[in-house]
């Protein structure tokens, strides 16, 4: 029988991820991390996946195991996302240099409240914690872009680089 | 090896990218194309973190002239003239430093910031930290060799406790001490983790060493496998800091192919062998236990504890965790001596402290100053000042589980005993620093919101407790606050502190604690008045404000 072409691709994958992290325990979440990586999210299908590769090489792993990772992490997704995701940082030092009011503009420009997705399906808008560029703050990164200093003025132009 | 004439340093950390760093980069490789000096003439990326205000910066030696902000369009006109006519191009040089508030006694450090004392820091900008040579250059591994040849286990520890060396992570618990209990453990295998998990808002101290120094990290590691009997060590890195992470993985490849990492180090019996291992985006991580759970492929949710990772830690084996900047100052330590290492700081906070400094204020980045000095200092000397117009209302020192500290207690020496003595906590070394305009309801609600986010939800005190007080505190920010809310926060925030099972609920509370402490009249006034004194707090319309009970 032939696979679809979607559940190839995500054995495929899997498969990657597996051979370069190995099958122990510690490989769990970076396994996770590559398949969200690759797919832009974890489907069910490939933490089923996951479990069957790993299960074949001796060791032993349940699905719950793998979705209590997924829906724990921060940086795992297990529901679908658009083709860019806005992660604007949230947290006291971006906020107190004037963070809210781009929060503020960001939803109004998307239309989009938190953890949203545009219908078109281009954007995803997230909150995240600090990031580490507090000297530059308010700061956001779409995808894996980072913007610091960011004023109400310069959103169209960033969101203006990606299609 | 081929010499080379001249060698370009150029910025390319995360803000200096941000700046375009990458085309100059390209520019000016094309430019030395161009001019056929590209075997002349040697390109390495730095991070900078002393001249944020000129990034992205081009440093040209053997002139040591720093060119900044050098855009790609500059690059040809540099090369020109700097590198093919020999003449400093004097347009493009970064502007001198501008000194301001009084430098007092602190010794002045050339080419630093006014009086920085760095040992930790020491390599990171000077270095590519992209080639082990330039490490070696600058003495990396030399204290491992040391070490392995000279030095037995028990005197390594010895030196790492005489230095009086406190955790960095932000409890200040005694290294020395705690590589002493790890080695004591009897176990076939032991563990030594170092703890990059650097997620508390406002610090990213770790992160300038691991990009601008990752071989330092690597050399402690060692020692600390070698005098605590560990032959294999762990880098729990937080899945954000991509760059680091990268750096870390050329770094540890290099040290292996230099024999530094692997088997027989230094032609000893020693063998130590290091893992990369990256989070995926959870801030309770950084507690040790649940660290240890997070590399063995489960939830972040902090273990019970007795029994200590000292004793049962990583596969449940005797395991040292320690901070980067703890072990970032271990090389410098055994190279120097435990008596060098006291002559800095103060004699209960021997050492230097990372500071990242942020806010309200003219200069926000990393500093390295010795313990014991104050806020005051920080903000005059290192932070350039309050921005125009804006005044000291309070500052936080630590990252969201850290104290907020009124502009009274700016002169209190900041080192671990002063800082306790007042009741406030040093952290992780984040200076977010405050002006009038902040509204501690606001600021206060926007901590708990992390908390009640990041909470891992394990046990009941923090993972209620933290919505509780974020409901109460969004109710406040409302008009829509009553008093018997504060006395609520009261009975709280004593419950998380006495029945949290971890660090994170047990800390969560701090805020609100020194919010009632010291704020308590700006708090009152959102609630009796149904409006906020700075006019952040977006009150609802439909408040009632509670003075105006009916008569």
């Amino acid at each position: 029988m032939y696979a679809p072409a979607v559940e190839r691709e995500i054995q495929e994958v899997v498969q990657e991820a597996i051979e370069k992290h190995g099958c122990r325990r510690d490989a769990f979440i970076p396994i996770l991390s590559e398949i969200n990586h690759a797919l832009g999210h974890i489907p069910a299908e490939a933490i089923r996946e996951v479990k069957a590769q790993i299960n074949h090489e001796g060791n032993f792993v349940s699905q719950g195991q793998l979705y209590e990772l997924a829906s724990f992490y921060d940086m795992l997704s297990t529901q679908p996302r658009g083709r860019h995701v806005i992660k604007f940082c949230e947290n006291a030092p971006c906020h107190v240099v004037g963070g809210k009011a781009i929060w503020d503009a960001l939803r109004e420009t998307l239309d989009l409240e938190n953890g949203a997705t545009t219908p078109d399906k281009k954007w995803t808008l997230v909150t995240t914690s600090c990031i580490g560029l507090c000297s530059v703050g308010p700061v956001l990164l779409v995808d894996d872009d980072m913007y610091g200093n960011v004023t109400v003025e310069q959103l169209p132009e960033i969101l203006g680089h990606y299609e | 090896m081929k010499t080379k004439r001249a060698m370009l340093l150029v910025s390319t950390d995360p803000e200096s990218m941000r700046l375009g760093a990458s085309d100059l980069l390209k520019s000016l490789k094309e430019a030395l194309e161009a001019y056929q000096l590209q075997d002349e003439v040697d390109i390495a990326e730095i991070q900078d973190i002393e001249r944020t205000n000129i990034l992205p910066v081009v440093v040209v030696y053997p002139e040591a002239a720093v060119y900044g902000p050098v855009k790609p369009g500059d690059a040809r006109y540099l090369v020109e003239e700097h590198l093919y006519k020999g003449r400093i191009a004097e347009d493009l040089l970064a502007p001198p430093k501008q000194l301001t508030g009084q430098i007092g006694s602190l010794r002045a450090h050339k080419g630093y910031n006014p009086s920085e004392q760095r040992i930790v820091l020491e390599r990171a900008g000077r270095i590519d930290p992209e080639n082990i040579e330039d490490a070696i250059a600058h003495n990396a591994y030399e204290a491992l060799g040391k070490v392995l040849t000279e030095m037995t286990p028990e005197q390594v520890i010895d030196v790492v406790e005489k230095s009086g060396l406190q955790g960095r992570g932000g409890a200040g618990f005694l290294t020395g001490r705690k590589w002493k209990f790890v080695s004591m453990a009897k176990s076939d295998k032991k563990y030594v983790i170092c703890n990059a998990d650097e997620s508390e808002p406002g610090t990213f101290k770790d992160r300038i060493v691991l990009e601008g120094d990752p071989h330092a990290i690597l050399e402690a590691m060692a020692i600390a496998g070698c005098a605590v009997g560990a032959d294999e060590g762990y880098i729990y890195i937080r899945g954000e800091y991509g760059h680091a992470y990268r750096r870390l993985q050329h770094a540890i490849e290099q040290a292996e192919e230099f024999g530094f990492l692997g088997r027989n180090i230094f032609n000893t019996n020693f063998n130590f062998h290091i893992h990369l291992h990256a989070g995926a985006g959870a801030y309770v991580c950084g507690e040790e236990t649940a660290l240890i759970e997070s590399i063995e492929g489960r939830r972040g949710e902090p273990r019970p504890r007795p029994p200590y990772p000292v004793t049962r830690g990583l596969w449940n084996k005797p395991t040292l965790v320690n901070n980067v900047e703890t072990l970032a100052n271990i090389p410098a330590i055994l190279r120097n001596g435990a008596e060098w290492y006291r002559a800095f700081g103060t004699p209960s906070s021997p050492g230097t402290k990372v500071y990242t400094i942020m806010g309200n204020v003219n200069f926000s980045g990393v500093i390295e100053v010795p313990m014991g000095i104050t806020l005051r200092e920080v903000i005059n000397i290192y932070a350039k000042g309050m921005e125009p117009g804006s005044v000291l209302k309070l500052a936080q020192t630590g990252g969201s589980s850290g104290s907020i500290i009124p502009s009274s207690l700016r002169d209190v020496p900041m080192d671990f005993e002063s800082f306790r003595k007042a009741g406030v906590s040093l952290g992780s070394g984040a200076l977010l620093i405050c002006d009038q305009h902040t509204c501690i309801v606001d600021l206060v609600k926007v901590l708990l919101q992390f908390f009640r986010f990041e909470s891992c939800g394990k046990c009941t005190p923090c993972r209620v407790g933290t919505q509780r007080s974020y409901e109460v505190m969004d109710r406040i920010s409302k008009g829509q606050g009553k008093l018997e809310d504060l006395d609520m926060l009261q009975n709280l925030i004593a419950e998380m502190e006495r029945a949290s099972n971890c660090g994170l609920g047990q800390t969560a509370t701090v805020p609100i604690r020194d919010m009632l402490r010291h704020f308590r009249t700006e708090v009152e006034a959102h609630i009796r008045l149904g409006s906020c004194p700075t006019g952040v707090c977006e009150m609802a319309l439909t408040a009632e404000p509670v003075i105006a009970d009916k008569e």
